[in-house]
């Protein structure tokens, strides 16, 4: 027996490190290129048209857990020498991918892609001069609200961030059961989305130096504003994605949500009986008459360094650029994956159809299209990960004690200053 | 002649070379590797972009510096060591006492009830949890219908000191089937002319479980528990599972979840090898010094 608990107890370490330890590349054989992708959307049959039409290069989609669950596998695979050769990226993890040699510079395969972007979407797949993936889809915030209960209620649509806690109040008074929206902690990206709307940039850098600027001004106005709200008790303070709270969406307890162009699929499956009773709008302003707005998610398409050391860096920044600028790739992905496409000609193409959720909204599209010319520029740090995570945990910590969300932030910023100072990186001040 | 003597001399090796590979690869090999893990890191050159901005450093006892001195990592030990407080003697206690039950003269439905009580053991863990995980959430448990319908409002078992009480709920479910079988297979060894005398002598049957029953099968319940505790100090699926629905369970809840987390979600490797490297040893200790205490106790009592 007490061999048996020294086994056990040394099993632990090494059932740790043996993820680390698997396969090898595999040899680029003759005939056509054969390139993989992993994505979280199913991209197989907008890589069908692709495979018909170049029989010389051939491309299969992986499909992968969600956005976070891929970075990790990659990041993993990438250093066993192994994984795909295309990767899909949300925006703010670029820098950690790029940082960990998981993704190529393809300046001089894929550069000649930049002016099918705007100038902020190209930004966030550049680096120091350098560019790393071709973008996919943009996801600009928008004000998502139940109009029959707005009208109901007699509420009005808020314009500004003040109007908004205005609206929270009144719902409490004139229904205590249902409750404006919830402040959840289980996704910083929303909350960086909403400081971005403020001004605020978490990462900069300039010459050999980051600069973090996650406890700033504009993040402080952003965290005390809904700090302030989940105190006083008239928003909700449980997280996004839970059965509680599709339910919550479904029956109407919530009637707002702040959240990106792609909310209308995730309404589809949480809240499946409202179909035709939401409604989009500008994002609340915290200076009345502007129109800013903040990304929450939207994605790129990188190409890996095992691709570039294989010698297929062209063919897949060939396809990559296919992929999110020629008009039949683009309506494919719109049909298929549901995105919002970030090359600007697809924006303004029929690809785009008004979500089935919102017939009510016949002109969606050409209102996101609209609030999205505001959208507020946004640059990342090869950290991300380390942030949101605890940006998870102080958060959560400080919305179910209804304590300080601007101490919460400081913890954010200390962290992640910490983890970057501890791996060698120059930080200012 | 020499070479049927050198093959003798060979043989016992022929024979261990392959247990002694198969440790050496799946089991010496990764601990080496976590080891070296726990004595390096990583450090970035510039603003750590591109080919070989990142290079691994020898940097020493730093790592189990870092573990040894983060609060959470000993916040964490001191919520599991309190879950397991909760759990071991609830589990164990009420494994005993279904397996006392099942051991009685008159029992009915014996195998039914023994195939019912250790069935949720089959259910996989992450399984249970999403299963538990519904049922505790007020807006979506019939539980909480039911409490509602009659006008009362449960508590939120997802938050605060709640959480203890849901974790450990889940697990008795899923553990008491497991130790039952166990303590009630070394029962049903004892031999049966032991009870037969000591009913001849006006023994209850209370009094037949407390003092025959139970001081015979203690081994049984010695291995139960010390099974149950390495268990506990693993514990790690049942609160992933449940971090996504409330707040109250943070990334470094258990010791377990923060070597995951600094491994594969925040990608240090090797702070979280030397994370692992500490919370083995200390199993290790803990495992082997409840041994040592039994073991001693044991060989007092027989002479």
């Amino acid at each position: 027996m007490q061999r048996r608990t020294a086994l056990t107890a040394l099993a632990l370490i090494g059932s740790l490190t043996l993820a680390a330890c698997s396969g090898g590349g595999t040899p680029a054989a003759d005939g056509p290129v054969e390139l993989t992708m992993w994505s979280w959307a199913s991209l197989q049959k907008v890589a069908d048209l692709w495979n018909a039409d170049h029989p010389d290069i051939k491309v299969t989609v992986q499909e992968q857990g969600g956005g976070d669950e891929l970075v990790t596998k990659v990041i993993t695979a990438a250093k066993a020498g192994d994984g795909p050769d295309l990767v899909q990226a949300e925006y703010q993890m670029i820098p950690t991918l790029v940082s960990n040699d998981v993704l190529a510079d393809i300046t001089e395969q894929g550069g000649g892609a930049k002016d099918k972007f705007t100038e902020n979407v190209w930004k966030q797949v550049t680096l120091d001069g350098a560019v790393y993936a071709i973008p996919q889809d943009t996801a600009p915030l928008a004000f998502y609200y139940r109009e029959d209960v707005f009208t109901q209620l007699g509420l009005k649509v808020p314009t500004t961030w003040t109007e908004f806690a205005d609206v929270a109040r009144q719902l409490k008074q004139k229904d205590p059961k249902r409750a404006l929206t919830t402040f959840s902690s289980n996704d910083a990206g929303l909350f960086a989305g909403l400081t971005q709307q403020a001004g605020a940039t978490w990462w900069s850098a300039s010459g050999d130096t980051w600069k973090i600027a996650i406890d700033a001004e504009a993040s402080r106005k952003v965290a005390t504003f809904w700090g302030d709200l989940v105190a006083e008790g008239v928003i909700d303070n449980q997280p996004m994605y839970t059965p509680a709270w599709n339910a919550a969406l479904n029956d109407g307890t919530q009637v707002a949500w702040v959240s990106a162009v792609w909310a209308p699929g995730v309404l589809t499956t949480s809240a499946p009986d409202t179909k035709g009773k939401w409604r989009m709008a500008k994002l609340p302003q915290w200076t009345a008459g502007s129109s800013a707005t903040g990304s929450w998610g939207g994605s790129a398409t990188g190409i890996t360094a095992k691709a570039a050391k294989n010698g297929h860096a062209k063919a897949a920044a060939e396809f990559a650029t296919w992929l999110n600028t020629d008009p039949k790739a683009v309506a494919a992905l719109v049909k298929e994956a549901g995105v919002y496409p970030a090359a600007t000609a697809a924006q303004m193409s029929g690809a785009l159809t008004t979500p089935e959720f919102f017939p009510n909204q016949p002109d969606f599209y050409q209102q996101v299209a609209e609030l999205a010319k505001g959208t507020a520029a946004a640059s990342w740090g090869p950290n991300v990960n380390v942030a949101y995570n605890t940006f998870k945990d102080a958060f959560g910590k400080a919305a179910t004690e209804k304590s300080s969300f601007p101490v919460a932030l400081k913890s954010v910023q200390d962290s992640t200053v910490a983890d970057m100072k501890k791996s060698g990186f120059k930080i200012e001040g | 002649m020499a070479s049927t003597r050198t093959g003798r001399r060979l043989a016992p090796y022929g024979f261990l070379a392959p247990a002694i590979i198969l440790f050496g690869l799946f089991f010496a090999l990764p601990i080496g590797y976590a080891l070296h893990l726990s004595l390096h890191s990583v450090q970035v050159k510039g603003l750590g972009i591109g080919r070989n901005a990142r290079e691994e450093v020898w940097v020493g006892l730093d790592n189990f510096t870092t573990a040894l001195t983060d609060p959470e990592l000993l916040a964490g030990a001191g919520r599991v060591l309190r879950y397991g407080a909760m759990l071991v003697p609830t589990m164990l206690g009420l494994a005993l006492l279904f397996a006392l039950l099942l051991d009685l003269p008159r029992t009915r439905f014996r195998a039914f009830s023994r195939l019912a009580i250790f069935l949720p053991y089959a259910v996989p863990g992450i399984v249970a949890s999403l299963l538990w995980g519904f049922l505790y959430l007020p807006s979506v448990s019939p539980g909480y219908f039911l409490l509602r319908a009659v006008g009362f409002s449960g508590p939120d078992l997802l938050q605060g000191d709640w959480l203890f009480l849901a974790l450990t709920n889940i697990a008795v479910w899923g553990g008491t089937g497991f130790n039952m079988i166990v303590i009630y297979t070394s029962l049903r060894a004892v031999p049966p002319e032991l009870y037969e005398s000591a009913r001849l002598d006006g023994c209850s049957e209370t009094q037949i479980a407390l003092r025959i029953k139970i001081p015979l099968i203690m081994p049984s319940l010695v291995l139960t528990f010390f099974f149950s505790t390495i268990a506990t100090l693993q514990v790690f699926a049942e609160p992933m599972t449940l971090r996504p629905l409330t707040n109250s369970l943070s990334w470094t809840w258990s010791p377990y979840m923060k070597v995951y987390r600094d491994a594969f979600v925040q990608g240090g490797l090797h702070s979280a090898a030397a994370t692992a490297v500490v919370i083995a040893v200390v199993t290790l200790v803990l495992s082997f010094g409840f041994l040592k205490v039994v073991n001693r106790r044991t060989a007092e009592r027989t002479p």
